[in-house]
C-alpha cells in the first residue's frame, strides 16, 4: 500500500511526465478536427464568387444580389448622386474616404448591404443624404455608402469585384 | 489462467468480427467471384495514381456519363488534392463546356449559363423515370458505386480481409463486370452480374477512348482506369484517411507503450 | 459515492467551496480513494472503455448534427456532404459509425464478463438491471442512428424492425402507424428517429451515472467472486492503480478502433447503405447491423410472426431475471467447472446465432438457428436454476488477499501482465 507514495512529486520521474505529456498531445490533436469542422466547408468556399448581369439596371436604381449569404447593393448612380458623393469634404466625415477610392467606375457603386453597426440591412433612397438609412438604430449613409450620422462606426464595406464586361459584374 | 482469459478475449473478438463481417458479406447468387486485382490505392500506404485517375475520368466522361449520373461529383473536385488533380484552369475550361440551369433571374425565369467549377456534374437524365423512358432502364448513379457494390469472399476469408485491409471488393467487382461479357450470342450475359443478366450492353471496346499518354487503348485498360476513378469518386479522401491513420497508429502505439510501463511501475510492488 | 467523504481540500478556497458544494469530495471518493479489489483482470477495464466510447459517440454525434439534415430529400446527400466537403467530416462520420460497433463489442465483453464471474448475483442485482436498461437504450439508439443516413439498409431495416410491432394482436397495426407517423417509413419517421437518436444517449449517460453509483455502493466483484473482507489487505485505491490500468486498456482499445476508422472503415457496414433509400425496391438481403444478429436469428427461428417477436424480446428481457434464475451460491465460474463449460457453449451459441442471423432463412440455417435458440433459452431457464443445486463447486479462497498470495509461483509472471 505504501507504493501510493510513488506518485508524489518528489518521486515522479521521466516516465510519468512523458506519459502525461503524450496523452495531453493526443487530447489536443483530437480537438482539432472537432474545431475545424465548424469552418466553411469545401462547397461553401467554392461559392466565393458570383456574377451579376447589370445591363438592364436603370440609372438611379439599386440591385440587391446575394453573395456569401449577404446582400450586396449594386447602385447605378445618377449624375446628381455622383456629384453629391464627390463634393463632400472628406475631412469632415466620421470615416474619411474619398468617393473615388470606393468605386471603380463613378456610375456604379458596389457595397455590402450590411450596416456596420450591428448587421441590419439599410433601406435604399432614404435618409438625409439620399443614400441609405438603417431602420434598426438610425445610421444614415450617403450616396457613396459612407456613414454620415448615427452609431455605425464605418462606411459600408466594398467587396472585391471586377467588371467582366460592360454589362457583367463579378463579385468576389 | 491468464492465457485462458486472453484466449477467451481473442475468441470473443474473432466471434464478433465473424458475426459482423457475415452481415456485410453480400451474396451474389449466380455470379462468378471476381478476381482480386492489385491497385495503387490498396493497403495502409495506398495512394491514387493521378495519371490513372485522369484516364479513368476520360473514360467516364466519354463513355459512362452518357447514361450514368454522378451527382456527388463537382467540377471543383477534379482539381482537389488526392484526386485526378487537373489544374484549376483545366477544370474551369471543362466546366465552361457544359450548360447548367440557374435562376430564377429578375424576370422569374430559369436560364442556362456556362458551368463553373462549383457546379455539380450534370446528369444525362433529369430523373430515373426519364432514363427508363429513354433507354429502357435507370442506370445507377456512379458517385458511390465502388462502395455500394461488393461480393462475398465467404468464411473465413472475410475475417482475413479485416486484417489484411482488403477493401477493394467493389472496384474488383466493377473491373470484373466490365470484362465479364463472355457470350457473343447473348449480349445481356455477364459472368459477374448477380443473376447473370445485365441491362447495360458491353460499354467498352478496344480503341474506343483516345488516350494521349501512351497507355494501351484496350478495354481491359479502360476498365481498370475507370474502376480506379470510381474508387476515388466514392472515397475522395482515401489518401488523407490512410496518411492520417498511419500517424494516429504510431501515436497510439507510443501512448500505449508509455501507459504500459507507467502501469507496470505503479503496480510493481503489489501482489495482484 | 461510497458514503461520506473524508476528503479535505488543501486550499482555503477549496475548503470554502467544498463546504457549499462537496463535488471534489464526491470525485475523490468515487475515482481516487475508491477501493478496488487487487485481483481484477483486464476484463474489468471495459467499464472504463465503455464510458470512453459513450463520450466519443456523444461528441462526434453532436458535431455531425451540425452538418446533417433530417429530411428524406436531403439526408443521404448531407451525409455525403459530410464525407466529401466538411473539414475532417469523413473522420468524424467514420468514427461515429464504427464507434457504434466498438461500443457494442465492448458492451458484449462487459456483459459476458458479468455472466462468467457472476457479477449479477446479490447484492449486485440492481447494478445488473441498470446495465440491462443501458443495453436496451443502446440497441434503440443504434437502430435509430442506422436509419439516419437514409440508405437502402437504413430504410429497409427501419421498415422490418418497425413492422415487428404489427405482430401485436388487435393494436399492432395502430402501433406501427403511430411509430411511422404515416403509412410507411417516411419523412415523419426519419424526423422522430433523429430526435430520439439525439435524446437517448443522454438518457444512457443518466443511467450510467446510476450504474456507477450502484457499483460504488456494493463494490466491484472480482475474479474469485469472494467479497472484500479487509479493505486494507484486499483492495487498492482507484487512483493510481485502476486509473493507469484502465488508461492502458483504453489506449489499446483505441488502436483496435483506429484500425477500423482509418483502414477498413466500411468493413462493419453494408454496401447497400451507399445506395440512397428507395421505397419501391427492396435489396436482395436485408440484414440488420451485426450487433442485433443473434436476436434477429432468434426472431426468424420461430415460424410464427407473433411468436418470433415474443422470442426475440424475451431473449433480452430474460437477462433482467438472471439474479434470481441463478441458484448457485458461488459467483465465479473459475470455481464452477460444469457451469464454465455451459458458459463457453453459450458464448459459442451466441456467435453461432449471430452468424446465422446474416444467412438467408432457409434449410439448414433455420434448423441450426432453432437448435441454438433452444440452447440460448435453456442456458438461462434450465441450466442456471438446476446447476446451482447439483454442481459441486471447487473450494473458494478465504479472501482476495489469500487468492493473490496463493498463486505465488505465478506472481512474477502475473505482475508483468496485470
Amino acid at each position: 500500500m505504501s507504493t501510493a507514495s510513488s506518485v508524489e512529486p518528489t518521486r515522479r520521474d521521466f516516465l510519468f511526465i512523458a506519459t502525461g505529456a503524450t496523452a495531453a498531445v493526443g487530447a489536443a490533436s483530437i480537438a482539432w478536427p472537432l474545431i475545424s469542422q465548424m469552418n466553411p466547408d469545401a462547397s461553401t468556399l467554392a461559392l466565393a464568387s458570383t456574377e451579376v448581369d447589370i445591363g438592364a439596371l436603370a440609372v438611379g436604381s439599386i440591385l440587391t444580389v446575394k453573395w456569401r449569404g449577404k446582400p450586396v447593393f449594386v447602385r447605378h448612380r445618377t449624375k446628381k448622386e455622383i456629384d453629391e458623393a464627390q463634393a463632400v469634404q472628406v475631412a469632415t466625415l466620421p470615416d474619411p474616404q474619398t468617393d473615388a477610392s470606393r468605386v471603380k467606375k463613378p456610375e456604379w457603386l458596389v457595397v455590402i448591404g450590411v450596416c456596420t453597426h450591428l448587421g441590419c440591412v439599410p433601406l435604399g433612397h432614404q435618409g438625409e443624404y439620399d443614400g441609405w438609412f438603417c431602420p434598426c438604430h438610425g445610421s444614415v449613409y450617403d450616396t457613396s455608402g459612407r456613414i454620415r450620422q448615427g452609431p455605425a462606426p464605418r462606411n459600408l464595406d466594398v467587396p472585391a469585384y471586377e467588371f467582366v464586361s460592360d454589362t457583367k459584374l463579378k463579385i468576389g | 489462467m491468464k492465457t485462458m482469459k486472453k484466449l477467451g478475449l481473442a475468441a470473443l473478438l474473432t466471434g464478433t468480427l465473424l458475426v459482423a463481417g457475415g452481415a456485410s458479406a453480400q451474396d451474389h447468387g449466380g455470379g462468378h467471384v471476381p478476381a482480386r486485382q492489385s491497385w495503387s490505392f490498396a493497403g495502409p500506404f495506398g495512394t491514387f495514381d493521378t495519371a490513372q485517375l485522369q484516364r479513368g475520368f476520360q473514360v467516364f466522361r466519354e463513355v459512362c456519363s452518357n447514361c450514368h449520373s454522378m451527382t456527388k461529383l463537382n467540377f471543383r473536385n477534379l482539381s482537389q488534392p488526392g484526386g485526378p488533380q487537373f489544374s484549376e484552369a483545366q477544370v474551369k475550361a471543362l466546366a465552361a463546356e457544359y450548360k447548367v440551369q440557374d435562376g430564377p433571374n429578375e424576370d422569374g425565369k430559369m436560364f442556362e449559363r456556362n458551368g463553373r467549377p462549383s457546379d455539380a456534374w450534370p446528369s444525362p437524365y433529369p430523373n430515373a423515370q426519364a432514363a427508363r423512358a429513354a433507354i429502357g432502364a435507370a442506370p445507377p448513379d456512379m458517385s458511390l458505386l465502388a462502395k455500394a457494390r461488393s461480393y462475398s469472399r465467404g468464411f473465413p476469408m472475410f475475417l482475413v480481409d479485416a486484417v489484411i485491409q482488403y477493401q477493394e471488393h467493389g472496384v474488383d467487382y466493377i473491373y470484373a463486370l466490365l470484362n465479364g461479357y463472355s457470350k457473343n450470342d447473348d449480349p445481356t450475359w455477364n459472368d459477374y452480374m448477380p443473376g447473370n443478366h445485365i441491362a447495360m450492353a458491353k460499354p467498352l471496346s478496344d480503341g474506343q477512348v483516345d488516350y494521349t499518354d501512351g497507355s494501351p487503348k484496350t478495354s481491359q485498360q479502360y476498365a481498370r482506369d475507370v474502376a480506379a476513378f470510381l474508387m476515388w469518386s466514392a472515397e475522395p479522401h482515401l489518401e488523407q484517411r490512410k496518411k492520417t491513420g498511419f500517424r494516429v497508429m504510431a501515436f497510439l502505439i507510443l501512448l500505449s507503450s508509455l501507459l504500459y510501463f507507467t502501469k507496470k511501475k505503479i503496480w510493481a510492488n503489489v501482489a495482484h | 459515492m461510497s458514503g461520506p467523504s473524508t476528503y479535505v481540500p488543501k486550499s482555503a478556497l477549496g475548503r470554502w467551496f467544498e463546504s457549499r458544494l462537496p463535488i471534489m469530495g464526491l470525485i475523490h471518493s468515487s475515482f481516487v480513494s475508491y477501493p478496488t479489489p487487487k485481483n481484477l483482470n483486464y476484463f474489468w477495464t471495459f467499464g472504463g472503455i465503455l464510458s470512453l466510447m459513450l463520450g466519443v459517440q456523444i461528441i462526434t454525434g453532436i458535431v455531425l448534427v451540425m452538418h446533417y439534415t433530417p429530411h428524406v430529400d436531403h439526408a443521404f446527400a448531407s451525409v455525403e456532404q459530410i464525407m466529401r466537403d466538411v473539414n475532417w467530416g469523413w473522420f468524424l462520420r467514420y468514427t461515429h459509425a464504427n464507434g457504434a460497433s466498438m461500443f457494442f463489442i465492448a458492451v458484449y465483453i462487459h456483459m459476458l464478463r458479468g455472466l462468467y464471474y457472476g457479477s449479477y448475483k446479490a447484492p449486485r442485482e440492481v447494478l445488473w438491471i441498470l446495465g440491462v436498461i443501458i443495453y436496451l437504450l443502446m440497441m434503440a439508439t443504434g437502430f435509430m442512428g442506422y436509419v439516419l443516413p437514409w440508405g437502402q439498409m437504413s430504410f429497409w431495416g427501419a421498415t422490418v424492425i418497425t413492422n415487428l410491432f404489427s405482430a401485436i394482436p388487435l393494436i399492432g397495426e395502430s402501433i406501427t402507424t403511430w411509430l411511422w407517423g404515416g403509412y410507411s417509413v417516411d419523412n415523419p419517421t426519419l424526423n422522430r428517429f433523429f430526435s430520439l437518436h439525439y435524446l437517448l444517449p443522454f438518457m444512457i449517460a443518466g443511467v450510467v451515472i446510476l450504474h456507477v453509483w450502484a457499483l460504488h455502493v456494493v463494490g466491484q466483484n472480482n475474479p474469485t467472486g469472494v467479497e472484500v473482507k479487509n479493505v486494507e489487505r484486499d483492495t487498492l485505491p482507484f487512483t493510481p492503480y485502476a486509473t493507469t490500468k484502465d488508461g492502458f486498456a483504453m489506449s489499446v482499445f483505441l488502436i483496435f478502433f483506429a484500425w477500423f476508422i482509418f483502414y477498413v472503415p466500411n468493413f462493419l457496414g453494408h454496401p447497400d447503405n451507399y445506395v440512397e433509400a428507395n421505397p419501391l425496391v427492396t435489396p436482395a438481403h436485408i440484414v440488420p447491423e451485426w450487433y442485433y444478429l443473434p436476436f434477429y436469428a432468434i426472431l426468424r427461428a420461430v415460424p410464427d410472426k407473433l411468436g418470433g417477436v415474443i422470442a426475440m424480446f424475451s431473449a433480452i428481457l430474460v437477462l433482467v431475471f438472471l439474479p434470481w434464475l441463478d441458484t448457485s451460491r458461488v459467483r465465479s465460474a473459475n470455481y464452477r467447472p460444469v457451469y464454465k463449460m455451459f458458459f463457453w457453449a453459450f458464448v459459442v451459441a451466441c456467435i453461432g446465432l449471430g452468424y446465422l442471423g446474416a444467412q438467408p432463412p432457409e434449410g439448414i440455417y433455420v434448423i441450426a438457428s432453432r437448435l441454438l435458440a433452444v440452447y440460448y433459452f435453456g442456458f438461462f431457464l434450465v441450466v442456471m436454476p438446476l446447476l446451482g443445486l447439483f454442481e459441486t463447486p471447487k473450494p473458494l479462497p478465504a479472501s482476495i488477499a489469500d487468492s493473490v498470495l496463493g498463486k505465488g509461483a505465478h506472481a512474477s509472471q502475473a505482475s508483468a501482465q496485470g
